[in-house]
């Protein structure tokens, strides 16, 4: 039983031989992860340790959450002022998949109102000073947010290109935005972000005839780190653009 | 920067194989970073020496080994360690690879001590 929150899904924190059973997205081999400590001598102990180990069973115990609802879920991440929010207000306008908004931000609440506001169910999480989601606090979230109705869940991460990355928040598939003006050479600035992403959108195409941005340059470099991964331009002015990323999402869904 | 919640882990994680073992002091902690891991080392550093100090760790000192990248390329079959960050193949400029290392945050080996 999950201990802290007394939800049904069994938690696997020290359960290794159940692992298996989790989709550890993202080709995490923690079959070959084991702790499995061997004392040399006296003093020195081997181990090999996937430092954010705790954060990963969390993750999987929050992706558990989602399958037993039969969502999937995204983590949206990007620069502060990319697109994020926005993306998601006007997302509904070219969908029928109901969806439901976790929010990252240091401070206020105001991307969830905006969310709610557009009748779109958000719980906001103010993470004070922390750079980024982990998966204990999505995990928290989780428990505000009424899953039941939901095809999709999105975890908008607090904006940055660099800390989120790091952390497994327990999402099927990452969705990475650069925004037009901040120039195609973010791709090659935080190759770490666009190496983990499944989907990069290239948001506030509309200003695509002001700005040095191209993005076949931006394409080659997502390439180059990530060759599996889909790039979309898109402007929430041009509803066909919309429409594309609303497919993708689509299409991208779990098979239940 | 994320390297103090990346810390606050390790040292949970270190002290915690200390306790399996009955040792009160932890001397050395060997840890291997890889170059898309997302970590700087540099801060990594500066963290451990910050929050070591108030646990069984305050005297440990910290390893860290940085991991290359490493990737196997799955048209000619070849194993290549890239300076760049990128996952092309530099034998037959396939992007059709797998990265075999340098995308992990591990805890190596401890050094334990019982007084």
């Amino acid at each position: 039983m999950c201990k802290d929150c007394g939800c049904s899904i069994t938690r696997h924190d020290s359960a290794h031989q159940h692992e298996h059973s989790h989709d550890h997205h993202h080709g995490h081999h923690h079959d070959e992860l084991h702790s499995n400590p061997q004392l040399n001598d006296i003093k020195t102990l081997s181990v090999i340790n996937k430092i954010l180990d705790k954060n990963d069973h969390e993750a999987a115990h929050n992706r558990a959450h989602f399958e037993a609802n039969n969502i999937t879920a995204f983590n949206l991440m990007s620069s502060p002022g990319s697109g994020k929010t926005t993306l998601l207000e006007h997302l509904k306008e070219y969908t029928s998949l109901k969806y439901a908004v976790i929010e990252g931000d240091l401070e206020t609440s105001r991307d969830a109102d905006r969310l709610k506001a557009k009748g779109i169910e958000a719980y906001q999480i103010q993470t004070g000073s922390a750079c980024h989601l982990d998966a204990f606090m999505v995990h928290s979230a989780l428990h505000h947010v009424d899953l039941a109705p939901l095809d999709i869940c999105f975890v908008e991460n607090v904006g940055n290109l660099v800390c989120p990355a790091s952390y497994d928040v327990g999402t099927h598939l990452n969705v990475v935005l650069v925004s037009v003006p901040e120039g195609d050479d973010k791709v090659e600035k935080y190759p770490v972000m666009f190496r983990k992403a499944d989907l990069v959108l290239i948001t506030k195409a509309d200003l695509l005839p002001h700005f040095d941005f191209s993005i076949e340059e931006a394409q080659a470099q997502v390439k180059k780190l990530n060759p599996e991964a889909s790039v979309l331009t898109v402007s929430i002015k041009d509803s066909d653009s919309m429409f594309a990323v609303a497919n993708w999402l689509n299409e991208h869904r779990r098979a239940n | 920067m994320h390297e103090y919640s990346i810390v606050t882990a390790l040292l949970e994680q270190c002290e915690q194989h200390a306790e399996a073992n009955n040792a009160n002091k932890i001397t050395k902690v060997v840890i291997k970073v890889g170059v898309l891991s997302g970590v700087e080392p540099a801060l990594l550093q500066t963290a451990f020496d910050t929050f070591k100090l108030e646990g069984p760790a305050h005297e440990a000192q910290l390893t860290i080994k940085h991991q290359p990248l490493v990737i196997e390329c799955a048209q000619c079959g070849s194993i290549n360690q890239l300076e760049e960050r990128s996952i092309v193949c530099p034998n037959c400029n396939s992007f059709n690879t797998k990265i075999l290392e340098g995308e992990e945050m591990l805890l190596m080996q401890l050094e334990l001590e019982t007084d």
